[in-house]
């Protein structure tokens, strides 16, 4: 458990120093403006995908909050 | 290249979008309405579900919005119990403690009570803060009919680096109230004893959430999110049982309504990568990483790989693969003489276990303003049939059936 704690802790320190040298101009953002270049494009089946799996197996969440809102588990 | 006003007044809107949650805005104020539906039918008479959506968000100007989802919920079928099969009939009471129902020999026992209806309905507002800043605040409830639930959240996302860089940091607090069919029931007691307590029992859930979001360049993008999770309260399920089994025979001769902790700690991390290739079609591809105090591990793969059609037609093959350790308090059965462990599950989603998802989705976008799509997925979940711990007639059984699922989905998207 130590270690798990460890790399979260070091993906963290990584997430949060940011990448700088990464990135485009406000004027290079044609295609990442696109519906369907959005990290949540297709919304709905997100939702469902979650609500299944969150009924199916031990795990949820990730790309956002895990509670389920459901008595499925 | 010579810039006309209006390219001007375009490519000022296209630099004022901010990356996350706000594409270019439509000029009308208009609602934006995602419809759904899901029938989604297991192997072998299991669960059946048939789960109709409808979300629509209005933009209220100046990146605002306010958006709002509905969903029911219909379900049927049988349900695994957690008592492991025998040569025998066996006799089961239902959760009401009224009536019972059988099983046939070599037949893995499901619940064929099972019968419910959820409703569930979301309300989220999305505002700017100032140029770099915005807040998003939602609200869930749900209710079926023997479960309850409240939930709010706050994401508070802050731009830099020339709004390359997002950082995002939220918390969710959920309060669930368990209202089980013939009461909830004392843990590890035998079924026949119908021994329950109160009426329900409540849990309550508190996510963190702190995520980064990085432009790596003009068609590419990475999201890195670190997720914590505490949950408190009543965390069994009140229908699965875990079989005592004779220790010579294997047959089993009591079923315990199973017990787990009243607490748990979760952790994930998720990393997803998306790019659009010169031929506009999009590669998705994201992995998850879950650990918890339960001694639960999960590791999940997921790829999209979206083909760009001819006049607005699209298909998108899928590839999910989920993989899990078992609870530390996951048995397959447990053995008369022994001693009862003071947790005990044989709920099979606590198990260890793989999972493929195959699916396609087709659609067609139509003048910005429509947008339909069919989603065909197929799952197959898998665990450890035949344990090595297994004796007597369970050596002959299988005690981790597979789960196999299709679902079928219709979406249809439109401006009003």
């Amino acid at each position: 458990m130590k270690t798990s704690y460890h790399w979260i802790i070091l993906c963290a320190v990584l997430a949060t120093s940011g990448c700088s040298s990464l990135g485009v101009k406000p004027w290079e953002r044609n295609l990442l403006a696109r519906e369907d270049m959005l990290m949540d494009a297709d919304a709905l089946d997100l939702a469902f995908d979650e609500h299944i799996y969150f009924s199916k197996e031990a795990s949820s969440g990730g790309q956002g909050f895990s509670g389920g809102g459901c008595g499925c588990n | 290249m010579q810039l006309t006003k209006k390219k001007v007044a375009g490519l000022l809107s296209a630099a004022t979008c901010t990356l996350l949650g706000t594409p270019a805005q439509s000029a009308d104020n208009g609602w934006d309405v995602d419809s759904a539906i899901l029938f989604y039918t297991e192997d072998n008479n299991r669960i059946e579900v048939v789960e109709p959506v409808i979300s629509a968000t209005k933009d209220l100007g100046d990146d605002e919005s306010l958006s709002m989802k509905l969903v029911y919920d219909s379900l049927t079928g049988a349900s695994a119990t957690g008592a492991v099969p025998s040569t025998l009939v066996q006799t089961f009471t239902r959760p009401s403690g009224r009536g019972t129902y059988t099983v046939d020999p070599n037949e893995t026992p499901l619940d064929d009570t099972f019968k419910d209806t959820r409703v569930a309905y979301s309300m989220n507002w999305e505002k700017p803060i100032d140029r770099n800043n915005r807040r998003n605040l939602g609200f869930n409830v749900s209710k079926e009919y023997d479960f309850t639930s409240i939930s709010a959240n706050a994401l508070w996302q802050h731009d830099t680096n020339q709004k390359n860089t997002t950082y995002s940091y939220g918390i969710s607090i959920e309060l669930d109230d368990i209202d089980p069919v013939g009461n909830v029931p004392e843990p590890l007691t035998d079924m026949l004893a119908q021994d329950k307590g109160g009426s329900s029992d409540t849990k309550n859930i508190v996510d963190l959430l702190f995520g980064v979001t990085q432009v790596i360049d003009k068609s590419s993008l990475f999201q890195l999110n670190l997720s914590l999770s505490e949950a408190d309260g009543y965390l069994n399920d009140p229908y699965k049982f875990v079989s005592v089994v004779d220790s010579v025979t294997g047959e089993p001769i009591q079923q315990l309504f199973e017990n787990r902790p009243d607490s748990r700690s979760r952790q994930s991390l998720y990393g997803e990568y998306k790019k659009m290739l010169s031929n506009k079609d999009i590669f998705t591809a994201s992995y998850r990483f879950m650990t918890d105090d339960w001694g639960i591990d999960s590791n999940t793969f997921d790829f999209t790989y979206r083909f760009r059609l001819k006049e607005g037609y699209f298909i998108e093959p899928h590839l999910r693969w989920y993989q899990q350790s078992e609870a530390d308090f996951y048995h397959y059965f447990l053995v008369d003489g022994e001693p009862v462990p003071t947790e005990a599950t044989a709920d099979y989603r606590l198990g260890e276990m793989d999972a493929t998802t195959v699916g396609v989705k087709f659609g067609k976008q139509i003048n910005d303003q429509h947008l339909w799509s069919v989603r065909l997925e197929q799952y197959v979940q898998s665990g450890d049939s035949s344990p090595s711990k297994a004796f007597g007639q369970l050596a002959q059984q299988d005690l981790y059936p597979d789960v196999e699922a299709t679902m079928v989905q219709f979406n249809y998207s439109f401006k009003w």
